[in-house]
């Protein structure tokens, strides 16, 4: 047994680990930002930070008359990979604020990991997770961006009345964002009068839609899909093979430019459909339009418009920037300056004004849409309505909303 | 000379008793495909539509699994070799043909593309990798592992966390109507199940291959080496066959297979990062059930896994893999070697 | 990692200290005061990691090291323990959480995943050789597809959240130096076992069937036995290792143990070298650091790319990985004996 040499390997490991935490540097303030740049979500990761570089750009990369140095933090989408990630952004690279997740369980899991570090500001990137902020909120957990119940507001009463589907059937991912979004859905849904008679919850990753397709009852008026990505295109092409005919209702990621942009024939079925999100393509607001031509001009190899994750990102930046100004980059001690700052915050975004209720949770404008085909065969999400200040209780009163308990498979029902 | 006649007249009662037991479950199979479903199967089962869907969806998605671990099963028999980069073949073959195919506007180009640079990539890997790791089983395996990694970071890199979708040729799209009833409407009128075109060109295509590829190993005097060489590949290199050229075709085909496999996949689903290890996941599963490097046993692999896996989506959601996963256990208990292998 | 650190009576250490010189006194030293001068990031999410994947690595060298069975479901077997944990102890998620009291539930979710394991190698003994690596690949795989689509037990993707460690002794082991310290200990009890284990009557029995499993079964030894029991006794190591990564991460779901992961594991054994329990702790030490300061160095798409290409190389220069390359670089060190006795027996 020699370990001589190994022993003393091991121990030039263990010392060469012993790297100084870096000191801050007068006159800078350190952001992390935390996003999906590994992993399938790869590429709405990317997006999400060409959201932070747009609010940075603007602000000409200061804020309250200190620079701001940016170090990215990455995870796969899996919580465990985000809270790694963070904790190296806080730990390590002592960021004093930090932006982001992208996705709603790394939401709950930074939400988690926010309590225990109390020194430091976290605003969310785009996760929509309702109980990040409403049940057991972590008070240093700040969300200028909507959750996914807000993000359906108005589409079920629209899909009743307007429409006229009396009944509906789900198909949605099995996670907490899909139930959060079908949640936002039925409340209207179900409120003015409509049936669900069957939801589909389909695992993460399953690209064989056609047994589910095949389980969607042949009387409903139509079908309301929370799908993202890789899994909604699948299901749009099988349903579609499967001869599938009754029209859809989307959720705020299943027509997203990222499906819209995608290719093959899923363009055909999803033309008509109604959706409801943060945003809209074609909205016609100049604030809105200067947007997207700041996003083009600066990214040439972005979407043809800016996604939500690009949006979101944005938002919740540009209203850590205003913030810092307010006080001057003042985030010293418990950020108590900072954070006031941050909950009185009430600001013009390009999708309208935004301000958070006592959770911590952006109050905005909704957008109600339906896929339109534009003169240059690309597809556009068409603003029909915009459903004003959506608070994260749709409307209700707290209690009352409380009451209707945490959003999971079977919650809300109505059959 | 009793107890052997008793010992042969008890074998062939129990070999009726199975036949007949086979015989009742075929029939009643014909019959659920056939019959109009009365109502108290309905409440029991489901819709008609429901359980007939799923057997379609299982047989079909069997020929695809059959694709993929055909070429699996022939390379692990006559090398040894259990290539776990096998996945990673069968998405970079499909992410070639869809931008083939993309590039060129032939959905058959992107297939031959899939096809051949998977079967080059096969060849460059047996003559730059395995070649040099000759008879480590072990670390030839690991290397796949390696590659697999690496592979599946690259294609990541070039073709992004996209979703692709081909645009399958026009003769090929759409359902078609089946002569199976599923229900009845009130007016009276049959309504007939609708069934992807497409997914059944799939099976039909996995079939073809299945017979080509027995033929080719039984009928063609490479397809003999090939058997040789999985009987014994010591005795085929001393009767003075070239065993690399061999071992160089048969890892040709067996990518190409795979990368034939991931355009026509990628095809009735989508293109996109983790269907890699979904593949590979399905091959392992097939083969183990259905024995080591038997194409035979590939095929009926296939269709036990694709079944399970369909018929468990349908009826026990959250316990679909379980009963894939159980198949494979039940099989190992009782012939290790797989319901095809030959004892080794 | 403590090499002094071992339970195996006076005599041992007695024995260690002659055979080995200073230096391990010196690396169990750095080990036990590394915490006291490097930030608590280095100590809970560096150190702790290491501490924790090493040993799930232990676990896998045990097996493809002394037994011959490379298995790529020990990550799965840390992962029941981690969820047994969750569903007996108390999570946050309100689905299962039996609330039992961490000494009851620990010690039963390490029970269970050890069980699991030797379940495990019952199904994958049927077979040999290769054969091994393809179904725990298989098992591994469909475990994670499993919990990650079922949801009254495993809570599906999201997982549980909210798993503490208890408060002992006045001391919250979640902070950072009570955790590494709880790592350290565990993974130098671990590793003495593994070190003893080796010499153990069991151990060379189960080298012996590695190299030889016929004569084994031909001299009366029951050779499915002895390896499904290396099956338990690894199961017990990434059990520990598991209930520990669950109160590192505070929360369990199946992106902890996907396919990606487990191979991970894999990764980190084979960089370490397969042929010392030490290897697995140097090579989680280069994946930990590697994985965690890959963003800053090469960004973080191709950490991925990267740690292949070190898997490769070490697989195509130096099988027996960087312990090997260590000492092909010191070819004047004589290279360690890993089984001292078995040549006599075999």
């Amino acid at each position: 047994m020699k370990l001589h040499r190994r022993a003393l390997l091991a121990l030039t490991l263990a010392t060469s680990l012993i790297a100084p935490s870096v000191a801050m540097a007068d006159g800078t303030i350190k952001i992390g930002t935390l996003a999906t740049l590994e992993g399938p979500f790869t590429v709405l990761g990317q997006d999400s930070m060409r959201g932070v570089e747009l609010a940075l750009k603007e602000h000409n990369m200061m804020a309250g008359g200190m620079k701001l140095e940016i170090i990215q933090g990455s995870s796969d989408a899996s919580p465990d990979s985000a809270v790694k990630a963070a904790r190296k952004l806080v730990e390590q690279d002592g960021v004093q604020i930090l932006i982001g997740p992208l996705s709603g369980d790394e939401g709950l899991a930074v939400k988690d990991y926010a309590k225990t570090q109390p020194n430091v500001t976290f605003v969310n990137g785009t996760s929509a997770a309702q109980d990040t902020t409403l049940r057991d909120p972590a008070p240093n957990f700040f969300r200028f961006s909507t959750d996914g119940a807000q993000w359906m507001a108005g589409l079920g009463e629209y899909a009743f009345t307007t429409k006229g589907y009396k009944k509906a059937a789900v198909v949605a991912e099995d996670y907490s964002f899909p139930y959060t979004q079908v949640f936002g859905f039925m409340a209207g849904f179900c409120k003015a009068g409509g049936k669900v008679p069957s939801k589909s919850w389909v695992p993460i990753g399953n690209k064989d839609f056609s047994s589910v397709i095949a389980s969607i009852p042949d009387d409903v008026d139509a079908v309301y899909v929370a799908l993202g990505g890789a899994d909604a295109v699948n299901f749009l092409t099988q349903y579609q093979q499967a001869g599938g005919s009754a029209p859809l209702i989307g959720g705020s990621i299943t027509v997203d430019q990222t499906v819209l942009g995608s290719e093959g024939k899923t363009k055909d079925v999803v033309i008509g459909t109604p959706s409801a999100g943060p945003i809209s393509d074609t909205d016609d607001s100049p604030a809105w339009k200067k947007f997207v031509a700041d996003y083009k001009a600066a990214f040439a190899d972005g979407f043809p418009s800016p996604s939500l994750f690009a949006h979101g990102y944005y938002v919740n930046t540009t209203a850590v920037l205003l913030a810092l100004d307010q006080v001057k980059g003042d985030v010293s001690g418990d950020q108590a300056k900072f954070r006031e700052a941050l909950a009185k915050l009430s600001f013009d975004t390009p999708t309208g004004k935004v301000s958070l209720d006592k959770n911590r949770n952006a109050i905005a404008d909704i957008y109600l849409t339906e896929v339109t085909k534009l003169d240059d065969g690309k597809l556009y999400n068409k603003v029909v309505k915009v459903v004003p200040q959506v608070n994260q209780t749709l409307g209700m009163d707290e209690a009352e909303f409380l009451k209707l308990g945490v959003v999971g498979r079977d919650n809300p029902a109505c059959p | 000379m009793n107890a052997s006649q008793a010992g042969t007249q008890q074998g062939v009662t129990a070999r009726q008793a199975w036949a007949l037991i086979g015989l009742l479950a075929a029939a009643a199979l014909v019959w659920l495909f056939l019959a109009v479903w009365p109502e108290g199967l309905v409440s029991w089962m489901g819709p008609k539509k429901t359980f007939v869907n799923a057997i379609f969806n299982g047989v079909t998605v069997a020929g695809l699994y059959f694709l993929v671990a055909s070429g699996f099963t022939l390379v692990f028999g006559l090398m040894r070799n259990v290539n776990l980069a096998h996945g990673s073949l069968y998405l970079l073959g499909a992410y070639i043909g869809y931008s083939a195919a993309n590039w060129t506007g032939y959905w058959l180009i992107g297939i031959a593309a899939g096809m051949l640079s998977m079967a080059i990539v096969g060849v460059l890997l047996q003559y730059f990798v395995f070649r040099k790791l000759e008879g480590d089983d072990l670390r030839q395996t690991l290397v796949t592992i390696g590659i697999s990694i690496v592979a599946a970071d690259l294609m990541l890199a070039v073709w992004g966390g996209n979703t692709y979708q081909f645009s399958v040729p026009e003769w090929l799209d759409g359902a078609i109507s089946t002569p199976i009833i599923t229900a009845i409407k009130s007016n009276g009128d049959a309504v007939y199940m609708k069934y992807p075109f497409y997914r059944l060109m799939v099976f039909v295509a996995a079939v073809v291959i299945g017979i080509g590829l027995w033929l080719i190993l039984n009928r063609t005097r490479v397809g003999m080496m090939i058997q040789a060489g999985v009987d014994d590949r010591n005795m085929l290199a001393a009767s003075g066959v070239n065993v690399q050229l061999v071992f160089a075709v048969v890892f040709a085909i067996g990518a190409g297979l795979a990368g034939f496999a991931g355009v026509v996949g990628g095809s009735v689903l989508s293109v996109a990062p983790g269907e890699d290890v979904r593949y590979l996941l399905a091959s392992l599963v097939v083969v183990i059930v259905g024995g080591m490097g038997s194409v035979t046993g590939a095929a009926v692999g296939a269709l036990l896994v694709g079944l399970a896996e369909q018929i468990g989506l349908v009826y026990f959601p959250t316990y679909g893999v379980v009963l894939t996963f159980i198949i494979m256990v039940i099989v190992l208990a009782i012939r290790p070697q797989g319901l095809m292998g030959a004892a080794r | 990692m403590s090499i002094t650190d071992i339970a195996t009576g006076p005599s041992a250490v007695d024995r260690f200290f002659q055979q080995l010189g200073a230096a391990p006194v010196i690396l169990a030293v750095a080990l036990i005061i590394y915490p006291l001068i490097v930030p608590g990031f280095f100590t809970f999410q560096i150190g702790g990691q290491i501490l924790i994947l090493g040993m799930i690595g232990l676990s896998l060298m045990v097996l493809a090291g002394y037994g011959g069975m490379v298995s790529l479901a020990q990550l799965t077997v840390a992962g029941i323990a981690g969820y047994g944990l969750a569903i007996f102890g108390i999570n946050s998620v309100g689905i299962m959480g039996f609330g039992w009291p961490w000494w009851i539930a620990a010690p039963m979710a390490i029970a269970l995943a050890a069980t699991a394991a030797a379940l495990i190698g019952l199904i994958s003994v049927r077979t040999s050789g290769i054969y091994t690596i393809m179904i725990t690949l298989a098992i591994a795989t469909a475990f994670y597809y499993f919990v990650n689509q079922n949801y009254t037990l495993f809570n599906g993707f999201s997982g549980y959240r909210g798993i503490q460690p208890p408060t002992l002794f006045g001391l919250y082991w979640r902070d950072p130096l009570p955790f590494y310290y709880l790592c350290l200990a565990s993974a130098a009890l671990a590793y003495g076992l593994v070190l003893y284990g080796a010499r153990s009557s069991f151990g060379l029995a189960l080298q012996a069937t590695r190299d030889n499993p016929r004569r084994m079964r031909a001299i009366g030894y029951n050779v499915t036995a002895i390896k499904v029991f290396a099956y338990f006794l690894a199961g017990l190591i990434a059990g520990t290792a598991g209930v520990l990564y669950v109160w590192f991460n505070g929360r369990i779901s199946p992106g902890t143990i996907s396919v990606a992961e487990s191979i991970g594991i894999l990764v980190i054994a084979v960089i370490g070298g397969l042929r010392h329990p030490i290897g697995p702790f140097l090579g989680a030490a280069v994946y930990v650091l590697m994985k965690t300061f890959a963003i800053d160095l090469i960004g973080a798409e191709r950490f991925n790319t990267l740690i292949g290409l070190v898997f490769l190389a070490i697989v195509f220069i130096s099988p027996d990985g960087i312990l090997g390359l260590w000492q092909r670089l010191k070819p004047h060190l004589a290279p360690t004996s890993l089984r001292p006795h078995h040549e006599g027996r075999d």
